[in-house]
């Protein structure tokens, strides 16, 4: 995929809970091989779009095209095989099996899932892609670890190996430092920009300031709508933005 | 048990390596317990009854221990079993290994068409789909006189013959035929099962029991790996099924009752349902406590309920996952 081509698309996408309209008619365009952060203050229906975009449930209205394909209403497995990998807003890991094996098992998903007679160990490639991914997070010496064990934070930066062990070309992550200590969000932030380079990455951040640095696009969403989108120099100057942040400079 | 990375600490010298050994080797370890059970109990017909119900529990706990599914249905797969066992003895004549060999299947079958419905909802509901729909599977037996006999039980499934390779026959009648089919049967089961829980599968199955969403997020199709965890734990309770069929001579209708399913839980839970070998070990300890037990008094229940109280109480890994956690400690 070329840089700045559209590696997903949204049109137009809706979601109501009930009789509550959390998401609407928002149109956006992630460029492949770029960094969109997607910012908006508490409640805004960021977390709903993530979830959107990740197939976690059906909009209510719109399309969401990946690759110029239409992904709409696939089941979510579906959406994991073609390539968009996520990592939740709250912590989501396999506690009671090891850190390598949580890794080991999220890479398994792509290429054997009801094989109920090899045995696991026969799948090439997948304890050595394991090993290599919780080395660049940082997670090498708890490998042994059961996952449950780790804290928070390394916990956040296990989910992160896991959405990258299917090698996706697309990968959203719903506020991955939250609940991090402000080293290891600098930390972060600076795998997250490593990771751009090699594929398309959306950042859901409820801090602005944190994206600014880091992004080459930015979406602010507000009210369940699109209230701005442009490069994080546009964002800081739009003056919808500077009120909904109000008190909150980048 | 799982990937779970336990610490070391200070270890009963002798006893420590044991348990890694058994735990290791869970299949032959399995298989020494299975050769030394009829010297150990006091009738073969017991050790019979421990090995089918050993492998019911074993199968159940597949699909609870492993998978995280609590199903109270799972009579059903083992009537299931145990009728397509006995009619095809009964009315057919079968020889043993198409007789063994249709229990597995019947389990598979009953269990797919229960699995389809089932496996939509988790937790309480999920329990609620499979008794509702055992429940229906023992009415249907229930009803089907012809077949099954109804309420009377099919009975005359006597087995009066093995016949092996060679020319070599075996009389079916005699007990200790019939615990050496049976313990052969369940062994080779449990080798299966075995494999199962090493397979990509087994490890796709840990994953949904771990998080279901991030399982799903992963890219594993959470309805097919659990219909296919309940066609496989099907599979070996119908084949315990079959086996206590040839045991008992005969398919009583209670096989396919509620408490049958509730009785799977329960030998899991005894035995430890994190523990590859606890279900069998629950079983082997319900089933020879109720003999000894039913020699004085006639309110087995009540001393069974209170044991399994206790051990849910005290003894939350069971009592093989307890003694295996203090040989370990
Ligand atoms: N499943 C649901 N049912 C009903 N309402 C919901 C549901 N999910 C979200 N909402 C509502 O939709 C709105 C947007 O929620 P969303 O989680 O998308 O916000 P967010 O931007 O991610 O906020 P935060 O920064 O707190 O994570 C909120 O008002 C929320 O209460
Ligand atoms: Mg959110």
């Amino acid at each position: 995929m070329t840089a700045g081509g559209a590696a997903l698309r949204a049109e137009g996408l809706g979601k109501s809970f009930g009789g509550f309209r959390a998401l609407s008619g928002v149109s956006a365009e992630f460029r492949a091989g770029l960094l969109t952060s997607v910012i908006g203050p508490n409640g805004a229906g960021k977390s709903t779009f993530f979830n959107l975009l990740t197939g976690a449930f059906p909009p209510s209205e719109g399309r969401i095209l990946f690759g110029g394909r239409d992904i709409t209403g696939l089941p979510q497995h579906r959406f994991a095989r073609l390539g968009i990998a996520k990592s939740f807003q709250i912590t989501a890991v396999f506690p009671r099996l090891s850190v390598a094996e949580n890794v080991r098992v999220a890479a398994q998903a792509l290429v054997s899932r009801l094989d109920f007679w090899s045995h696991r160990a026969r799948l090439r490639g997948l304890e050595e892609r394991s090993a290599a991914l919780l080395a660049r997070v940082g997670l090498s010496h708890r490998a042994r670890r059961a996952a449950g064990e780790l804290a928070h934070g390394e916990q956040r930066a296990l989910e992160v190996a896991m959405a990258l062990a299917a090698d996706p070309a697309l990968l959203l992550l719903d506020e991955p430092t939250a609940g991090m200590s402000p080293e290891e969000t600098r930390g972060f932030m600076d795998l997250a920009r490593a990771l751009a380079g090699e594929r398309t990455v959306v950042l859901v951040e409820h801090k602005m300031k944190l994206v600014m640095g880091i992004s080459d696009r930015v979406l602010v969403l507000h009210h369940g709508e699109l209230l701005a989108e442009g490069t994080p120099a546009e964002i800081r100057a739009d003056e919808r933005v500077r009120r909904v942040y109000l008190g909150q400079r980048a | 048990m799982s990937g779970t990375a336990a610490p070391t600490r200070a270890r009963l010298p002798g006893l420590a390596p044991l348990a890694e050994w058994g735990m290791r080797h869970r299949v032959f370890g399995t298989w020494l317990a299975l050769a030394a059970l009829p010297l150990l109990l006091p009738s073969t017909a017991l050790a019979t009854s421990v090995v089918a119900y050993g492998l019911y529990a074993l199968g159940f706990n597949l699909l609870f221990g492993w998978g995280g599914l609590l199903s109270f249905g799972h009579a059903a797969l083992l009537g299931g079993g145990a009728y397509a066992t006995g009619i095809a003895i009964a009315h057919y004549g079968a020889p043993w290994w198409a007789a063994i060999g249709v229990a597995p299947v019947a389990g598979a079958g009953v269990a797919f068409l229960m699995g389809v419905l089932a496996v939509r909802t988790r937790g309480i509901y999920f329990a609620m789909v499979t008794l509702a729909l055992s429940q229906c599977a023992y009415h249907v037996a229930y009803q089907a006189v012809g077949w099954t006999g109804g309420e009377n039980g099919l009975r005359g499934v006597n087995l009066r013959e093995v016949a092996l390779p060679f020319g070599m026959v075996l009389d079916g009648l005699d007990p200790r035929v019939r615990y050496g089919l049976v313990a052969v049967a369940a062994g080779l089961a449990v080798a299966a099962v075995s494999r199962v829980l090493d397979s990509p599968f087994g490890a796709a199955l840990a994953a949904l029991r771990e998080n279901e969403a991030r399982a799903r997020a992963c890219g594993y199709d959470v309805r097919a790996v659990r219909l296919l965890a309940f066609v496989l734990s099907g599979a070996v309770c119908g084949l315990a099924g079959g086996l206590l069929a040839i045991h008992l001579s005969v398919v009583p209708v209670e096989t396919m009752h509620y408490a049958t399913s509730g009785l799977a839980v329960m030998l899991a839970i005894l035995g430890g349902m994190h523990s590859f070998f606890g279900p069998f070990a629950g079983a082997a300890a319900f089933l020879l406590l109720e003999s000894a037990v039913a020699r004085w008094t006639e309110h087995w229940p009540l001393v069974a309920g209170t044991v399994f109280m206790l051990c849910v109480l005290f003894f939350r890994e069971g009592i093989w996952g307890t003694l295996v956690g203090w040989l370990r400690r």
